[in-house]
């Protein structure tokens, strides 16, 4: 059984640690080069939120979420898909440094030759019987993560003349907080796709770019099995202390 | 020191192969007593749906508490209730997520109005929006709840509450343009 609440009215609680804020790592919504941002980013000015108990938490989801092979995409099926069998691995931590344990994180990706398995592609690669393309792992208590997949194509897109994402492996981490929700995409070392690539292109800092970017791990390859990159992830860490101009919402900036 | 974070990258076209999950929608376990369906449609700018996005909800138990240790009242966790909810768009934008109402939740700027913070998720986004759901049931909360107080415009402030349906409440999310949802820098 959980404490009572105090049955009259309480004084309200001291304030919650936040995140650190970090929007100006991120890509803007509004992104020409993107063409599909034009209508899909708010026009208003984001409102400040503050954080608060309902962002400082977040959903803390386990093994019941994990198939016992859903972190080797090499054995989903009957055979070996086709491509260069890489292994992904890497540690999460938050800005502070510290490892997040226990996080979900799934991946999704292109096949060797740069084809989704979706109804929506339908360039003419071939699809690889052997391939979904779909992962998902826990971390470790040391925030430790560990994929076995095969190298992913790039592929082509219409955003603009001859359009090509650079070879690329979607990821989609929780954290332990509402806050420190992330998806993204890893890249692999020395792509000569990205001068062209907005995605890459929307990121304002080029050294938040290269944050982006897979290490070839010779160390960790696999000898004659598989080949093996490392990418460490950063969440946003916390707050040490309450920031004054947090503890007041901003003034509405309409 | 602090190091610099991961930039974020859009979903992409594909998200519907790795993100989606059968039991997503389902915050609440699906018949718990008191469960009500918040179904809605994510348009763009130009009024069409969104048929490729993703939605996900986060929000306190009917009691105001959470099952995380960052709760300075203690984890709670309730049987059958994840608080969670993840429902990808169909290709008429309609999302739905089963949950049950949140309680009010208290803050350090007075009691919140029972509320769920919502992510949103598509092609064509570089990052996530963020948004919260109010309930068209509590006025008097939400005329006390400080951050729907902190937003000027009534019309702009309309846009978080939810209306009332016949399983529960509808939530449109409009990306741009008209009725524009307000959106939160978290
Ligand atoms: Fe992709």
């Amino acid at each position: 059984m959980s404490e009572p609440l105090t049955p009259e009215a309480p004084a309200a609680p001291p304030p919650v640690l936040g995140y650190l804020r970090d929007r100006e790592v991120h890509p803007p919504l509004d992104y020409p080069g993107y063409r599909s941002t034009a209508l899909r980013h708010p026009r208003r000015r984001l409102k400040v939120l503050p954080h608060l108990l309902t962002e400082v938490t977040g959903p803390l989801l386990g093994e019941d979420r994990i198939g016992e092979l859903d972190n080797d995409l090499t054995r989903q099926h009957d055979g070996e898909p086709q491509g260069q069998r890489i292994i992904v691995h890497g540690q999460v931590r938050d800005g502070d440094g510290a490892p997040v344990p226990h996080t979900l994180i799934e991946i999704w990706q292109a096949n060797a030759g740069g084809r989704y398995r979706h109804t929506g592609d339908n360039w003419p690669s071939p699809l690889d019987p052997n391939f979904t393309g779909v992962g998902r792992t826990l971390t470790d208590d040391q925030g430790r993560y560990r994929f076995t997949t095969i190298r992913p194509g790039a592929y082509p897109w219409r955003n603009h003349d001859n359009a090509w994402r650079p070879a690329h492996i979607h990821f989609s981490l929780f954290g332990r907080a509402f806050t420190q929700r992330l998806v993204t995409q890893m890249y692999f070392p020395g792509d000569p796709l990205f001068f062209q690539d907005p995605m890459w292109n929307s990121i304002p800092d080029p050294d938040a770019r290269e944050r982006l970017v897979a290490r070839f791990d010779y160390g960790s390859t696999e000898e004659e099995w598989a080949l093996a990159y490392e990418w460490d992830i950063v969440l946003r860490g916390r707050e040490s202390t309450v920031f004054e101009d947090e503890i007041a919402l901003e003034d509405d900036d309409e | 020191m602090t190091a610099p974070t991961t930039p974020s990258q859009t979903v992409g076209p594909y998200l519907h192969i790795g993100l989606p999950w059968p039991d997503g929608p389902f915050a609440a376990a699906e018949g718990s007593p008191g469960g009500v369906w918040i179904r809605g449609v994510l348009t763009d700018g130009a009024g069409a749906p969104i048929g490729d996005g993703l939605v996900e909800t986060w929000q306190a138990d009917p009691d105001g508490r959470f099952d995380h240790p960052d709760d300075p009242r203690g984890a709670v966790a309730r049987p059958g209730f994840r608080g969670f909810g993840r429902c990808p768009t169909d290709a008429e934008g309609r999302f739905a997520v089963y949950t049950l109402k949140p309680g009010p939740v208290p803050s350090h700027l007075g009691l919140q109005a029972p509320h769920i913070d919502v992510s949103v998720f598509a092609r064509g986004m570089l990052n996530r929006t963020v948004t919260r759901i109010y309930f068209p049931d509590e006025p008097e909360a939400n005329a006390a709840d400080p951050v729907l107080g902190s937003i000027a415009s009534e019309a702009a402030r309309a846009t978080l509450v939810a209306e009332p349906a016949e399983d529960g409440y509808r939530f449109d999310i409009r990306l741009q343009g008209e009725g524009e949802t307000v959106f939160f820098n978290i």
